[in-house]
């Protein structure tokens, strides 16, 4: 299986590893039995994701997805990060073996799941805005 | 720690030897000749052919008209298993008796089979993964074609009772194959002593190449002809010899075979070291009977981590190991050795294999036990299901 120079180095170097204490949104999507977790920590500050940062189970593109995604937030608008997809993941990676595919999608989900816990948390009904959280198949 | 490059992966392949790749390589370019042909080049291949046979022969303490070369070992199973399948329906006995934690050239096969007809008990094991002999006589029935349960376990080493198997087969006049790739070279074989019927094996993983295999069929056994065609392999299975490989094989069997016990001497202790070292790491667990194992293998697995991480962040620091996680299986489910052995789906994903042979050094073996507690901690440090399970919350 090949991974790409830029997964392998997402993996060995990944961005925003961590919590963030005082989040305004935190997400959790995937479960141990299936192998993948990731877990998002969201700053917002008057509608930007000023911090993003992750923690996650799983394989070398889960950790590589992680990393990418919060990189690909930070600093956006919220609205940007609602329009994140896992394409955009893969292809910022250079490309996922087609059975890491599904690492980007979870990718994706955690920003959502983490977005709908900001919304859920500000009183905010979140489902007209950020939709259903995907959770993996099992 | 300066960086080292460290093979632990001998349970997957191994390198060819010097002293097997010296026997090959006249075969290239100046003995090339072809086994069926008259004239000398011709006729001293064929008596290179069979004598890698004798060979490989006195390595299993079987005779030489009992070996026939393969491609490698999923094609000896897969003759053996469904060629025997055959032989037998015509006898009406339909009924094929394996394990749950086989190697998938004889699952798929088995299951292939279940579709065509056949049924199939599949043994369990016990949580040392080990199979209890007294559970393949309790599943023999009047329409048994056949027992095949694996020699040795591919990814947690448990060596399993053959001999007790093998004579309960004797005993109660079923055929009994099993598949030894794992286990020639590195325990004792003797298939006549021992009264196995069948036997598979593959070159690759006793330092001859890719692409040569072993199915040994004991005699006054018939199996179908595998591949129709010309007269090799006793009409059995045709095709030009691939005679580098074969010669290849032949040395590199001998060489396996001599001087196991002395092999096992160096590498047991090592790998015992390995077991222990990693073992002080919290929340870590060996998978597979202790002393009834390969020498060189340990199975551990790390809970909280998964596999896949582990073995690229290994791979960074030099270190060539496998992983029993639903990852590195190519499905969503990890090895079916790990759960049948009793593990939880979760505990598996985090499982890391080494197969080491004698030259991974004590030094080496520093270096192991230097990266892995870094490593875990690491992928551990950034792993939500750790985290829960030290906050002692249900991660699963």
């Amino acid at each position: 299986m090949m991974y790409s120079e830029k997964v392998l180095d997402h993996f060995s170097n990944p961005r925003n590893v961590g919590e963030i204490e005082d989040a305004d949104g935190v997400g959790e999507i995937g479960n141990a039995k299936c192998g993948d977790i990731m877990k998002m920590y969201l700053k917002i500050d008057k509608g930007i994701i000023t911090d993003a940062k992750f923690k996650t189970f799983g394989c070398g593109a889960a950790v590589a997805t992680s990393s990418m995604a919060t990189e690909l937030i930070k600093g956006k608008s919220i609205d940007d990060a609602l329009k994140l997809t896992n394409q955009a993941v893969v292809e910022a990676l250079d490309g996922l073996p087609a059975v890491k595919i599904h690492c980007s999608v979870l990718a994706e989900q955690a920003v959502r799941s983490a977005l709908s816990d900001y919304y859920t948390r500000q009183g905010i009904d979140p489902l007209p805005i950020v939709g259903e959280i995907k959770e993996p198949e099992e | 720690m300066e960086k080292r490059f460290i093979y632990a992966d001998n349970a997957a392949t191994t390198a060819v030897s010097e002293e097997v790749l010296n026997a090959m390589l006249p075969h290239f370019r100046t003995a090339y000749g072809n086994a069926s042909s008259i004239y000398k080049l011709g006729r001293d291949a064929q008596r290179d052919i069979e004598d890698a046979r004798e060979k490989v022969a006195k390595a299993l303490g079987a005779d030489p008209k009992e070996i026939f070369f393969t491609s490698c070992g999923s094609e000896s199973d897969n003759w053996a298993i469904k060629g025997m399948a055959e032989v037998q329906e015509k006898r009406g006995k339909k009924h094929i008796i394996t394990s749950v934690f086989e190697h998938h050239a004889v699952l798929h096969t088995c299951e292939y089979l279940e579709k065509k007809g056949f049924e199939v008990t599949y043994i369990k094991v016990n949580d040392k993964g080990l199979i209890d002999p007294e559970d393949v006589r309790n599943a023999i029935r009047e329409d048994t074609a056949l027992v095949t349960i694996m020699y040795a376990n591919n990814e947690i080493g448990t060596i399993q009772p053959i001999d007790e198997i093998a004579a309960i087969c004797k005993e109660k006049k079923v055929i009994f194959h099993t598949d030894a790739v794992q286990a020639v070279g590195h325990v004792e074989i003797d298939v006549h002593k021992q009264g196995i019927d069948m036997l598979s094996l593959s070159g690759h993983k006793i330092h001859a190449q890719k692409g040569i295999g072993v199915l040994y069929i004991r005699k006054g056994l018939t199996l179908p002809n595998l591949i129709h065609g010309g007269g090799q392999e006793r009409n059995k299975r045709a095709g030009t010899e691939n005679v580098p490989a074969i010669v290849g094989l032949g040395v590199a069997i001998e060489a396996a075979t001599k001087n196991i016990a002395e092999k096992a001497a160096i590498i047991t202790p090592r790998r015992n070291r390995l077991i222990d070292g990693m073992l002080k790491l919290p929340y870590t667990r060996l998978n597979g009977d202790r002393d009834k194992r390969l020498p060189g293998n340990l199975n551990i697995s790390f809970e909280g981590i998964e596999g896949e991480s582990l073995l690229l962040m290994l791979d960074l620091n030099g270190i060539c190991a496998s992983s029993g996680s639903a990852c590195t299986s190519g499905s969503l489910d990890p090895s079916h050795v790990l759960l049948s052995i009793g593990l939880k789906h979760e505990v598996a994903h985090g499982s890391l294999r080494l197969s080491i042979e004698e030259d991974v050094t004590d030094e080496d073996v520093d270096y192991i036990l230097e990266v892995i507690p870094k490593v875990v901690e690491r992928l551990r440090s950034m792993s939500p299901v750790w985290e829960k399970m030290m906050k002692g919350e249900k991660y699963a």
